[in-house]
């Protein structure tokens, strides 16, 4: 019986039940569908932009852009190019990115130990957090922290300050610009000089720790020397230092540096969301590590805090890495939702602006999606390097 | 089990090496809960410098609870511990001071399998003891041949089967100098094969005059070895003794009904 039916099927029927056949057939099948697909939409756009008058290529970068943005990092006014708005763009997004990365994980590590304190306070505010942040739309706390808080601050006018220094109200916080005068140029090199000091002494309190024993707090001395001479030698030269402080003048503040309430409300809530995603990895990163470890340090008398140090957190970093890498990843792409309140990222001027004045769609929408792609293979690429050295050797 | 034990028989009986009159552990009517389960009820006991002592006993008897209260990996919550003149209570540096003291071998070895052997081995004494690295190393090496592992000392715990890992473990207790060494049934998550070895350098050990507290089921081991053999069951010791006695003439009716359970199978 058996042998009926395969010699019945013979033929097309047999070459079918191959399965290297099959896959591969499948295979051809749908890269056919997708270059087609793509190959549609292609034609299509050029054929649409063609019918408008638009030009394809990258030359509508010199063009003057004819909008102004309320941040700009670098020097830019309307008469400038859209080349330039690109780059305003990319560095508002790099900025707040940059700024929400930091600030989550350290706010992220803070509450994921929290969450394991034997205190019952600080473990049910951490756990509160963790809930209330993880669980509520990006969206709708970028919209919250701008609508509800920042734009309700007061008036300039009424401003909460702080010494006369710090100001707070509706259009943003106010702080006193540094203005360096002469002699500040020495301060700079007293602090390289530190800096390299502290390198130095790190690196000598090694050496006696492994020839002697005796151990340094080089990190402490370190720290101390590296803010502890510079402030010396700053104070020493008169203070070679003026503060543009930030003043009322008529309706408003002159003066000092401003940081707009689109950046502070989307910086609010790309840190306190991510942070919250973030101190869960850090949790179930520090549990990953076995108690047996803890108890192992405990029984050789090392101290809580050394165990911490050199035993717990470098076990739990390599179960911590990999999706703290995608939470970093996360808050750049989500940086975009910048747009919903008009704070002048990327997507906001680049992709919004200008394209609508240009319709450059192809162009633009490409060269966006490049640049994205861009920041986070890099962020993957520098956590995968430091993933690597912290992971484990087995075999 | 049997053969087993005929593996370690050879050395007839390690001579012992135990001062009398010298208690370096002194247990006080010690008790300890867990919530309302009363899992230690009133232990006593006086171990002398270079006593060997084996605590064997029916799972969930307290045993393993028991020798982790000496170094205070547990807590008790009634009378006294006495570790070489000093009382465990909750003055931290009472407990740092005790567990510089005494070395303690796990089931599962609990090497850090971030750092390599020979790493794992320098810890403690440089952080602990502050002894320079180079000299850490040395001792190190020292207990590493000691364990016959010299030549693993660059790798992983990860990398190393279960009898080495347990020997490094040894090892990397014994670089703190301990008086004392307390084993948590250090053979039983090892396979056959392995468990000779293991033992082979705890034998070496008690040759060697170090107060050991040893958690086992290994009966061959107590045997050769052993100065007293405690029997614990609910939390309580039941019977103790020289091996001689414990194992050719138990007393309690506990006791022979364990003794038939583990060496007759």
């Amino acid at each position: 019986m058996a042998d009926k039916r395969t010699t019945r099927s013979g033929g097309f029927a047999r070459l079918w039940n191959d399965p290297t056949v099959r896959a591969r057939t499948f295979q051809i099948l749908t890269a056919l569908v997708v270059v087609y697909f793509f190959w549609t939409i292609f034609q299509n756009t050029v054929a649409n932009m063609e019918r408008r008058g638009i030009s394809t290529g990258l030359g509508f970068l010199s063009q003057p852009s004819g909008f102004g943005i309320v941040m700009s990092l670098i020097p830019y006014n309307e008469t400038m190019s859209y080349g330039r708005t690109f780059w305003v763009g990319l560095l508002n997004t790099l900025l707040v990115s940059g700024l929400g990365i930091v600030l989550a994980t350290i706010v992220g590590f803070i509450v994921g130990i929290g969450r394991l304190s034997k205190n019952w306070l600080v473990s049910t505010l951490s756990a509160v957090f963790v809930d209330t942040f993880r669980n509520i739309p990006l969206l709708l706390q970028i919209f919250f922290w701008y609508f509800a808080v920042l734009r309700n601050l007061p008036g300039p006018r009424q401003s909460m300050e702080i010494g006369e220094m710090f100001f707070l109200n509706n259009r943003g916080l106010y702080l006193p610009a540094p203005l360096p005068e002469e002699g500040m140029g020495v301060v700079w090199g007293v602090l390289v000089l530190a800096l390299i000091g502290a390198v130095l002494l790190y690196r000598w309190a090694r050496k006696r720790q492994e020839a002697t024993g005796q151990q340094f707090p080089a990190i402490r001395v370190g720290i101390a020397m590296v803010i502890g001479l510079p402030l010396v030698v700053f104070l020493a030269m008169g203070s070679p230092m003026d503060w543009d402080v930030p003043e009322l003048r008529g309706f408003n503040f002159r003066g000092g540096i401003v940081m707009i309430p689109e950046l502070g409300a989307l910086l609010l809530a790309l840190t306190v969301y991510t942070a919250a995603f973030i101190a869960e990895i850090v949790r179930s990163g520090i549990q990953a590590v076995s108690h047996g470890q803890t108890e192992a340090s405990a029984a050789l008398g090392l101290k809580r805090g050394t165990t911490l140090r050199l035993v717990i957190i470098p076990q739990a970093m390599r179960v911590i890495i990999p999706p703290l890498t995608s939470q970093y990843l996360n808050l750049t792409k989500n940086s975009s939702l910048a747009v919903a309140i008009g704070y002048p990222d990327l997507v906001s001027v680049f992709m919004g602006t200008t394209l609508n004045q240009t319709g450059q769609a192809v162009e633009i929408v490409a060269i966006t999606m490049l640049v994205y792609l861009t920041i986070s293979l890099t962020i993957s690429f520098l956590m995968n390097i430091y993933n690597k050295a912290a992971a484990l050797k087995e075999r | 089990m049997n053969q087993e034990t005929e593996l370690i028989q050879p050395p007839a009986q390690v001579a012992s090496k135990a001062v009398k009159g010298e208690a370096i552990i002194k247990v006080i009517d010690m008790h300890k809960w867990y919530e309302q389960f009363h899992v230690l009820r009133g232990l006593n006991l006086e171990v002398s410098k270079g006593e060997r002592i084996v605590i064997c006993g029916p799972s969930g008897s307290g045993k393993s609870t028991f020798i982790r209260c000496i170094n205070r990996l547990e807590e008790h919550q009634r009378g006294q511990i006495i570790v070489d003149g000093i009382e465990l209570t909750d003055d931290l540096r009472n407990i740092d001071t005790i567990r510089r003291e005494v070395g303690m071998v796990f089931q599962h070895f609990n090497l850090f399998p971030h750092l390599t052997v020979l790493e794992n081995c320098c810890l403690a004494p440089i952080w602990v003891r502050k002894t320079p690295r180079k000299e850490a190393e040395q001792i190190a090496m020292k207990y590493l041949e000691r364990v016959k592992i010299p030549d693993q000392a660059k790798k992983y715990p990860g990398q190393l089967s279960g009898g080495q890992q347990q020997r490094v473990a040894i090892a990397r207790s014994l670089c703190m100098n301990p008086k004392i060494m307390l084993f948590d049934e250090p053979t039983s998550a090892l396979d056959p094969e392995m468990i000779k070895e293991v033992l082979d350098v705890m034998i070496e050990l008690a040759e060697s005059g170090m107060t050991m507290l040893c958690v086992t089921h290994e009966m061959g081991f107590a045997k050769t070895v052993a100065d007293r053999v405690i029997f614990m069951d609910q939390g309580e010791i039941v019977e103790q003794g020289i091996p001689k006695e414990f194992f050719g003439n138990p007393r309690e009716a506990r006791t022979r009904q364990f003794l038939q359970q583990i060496l007759n199978h």
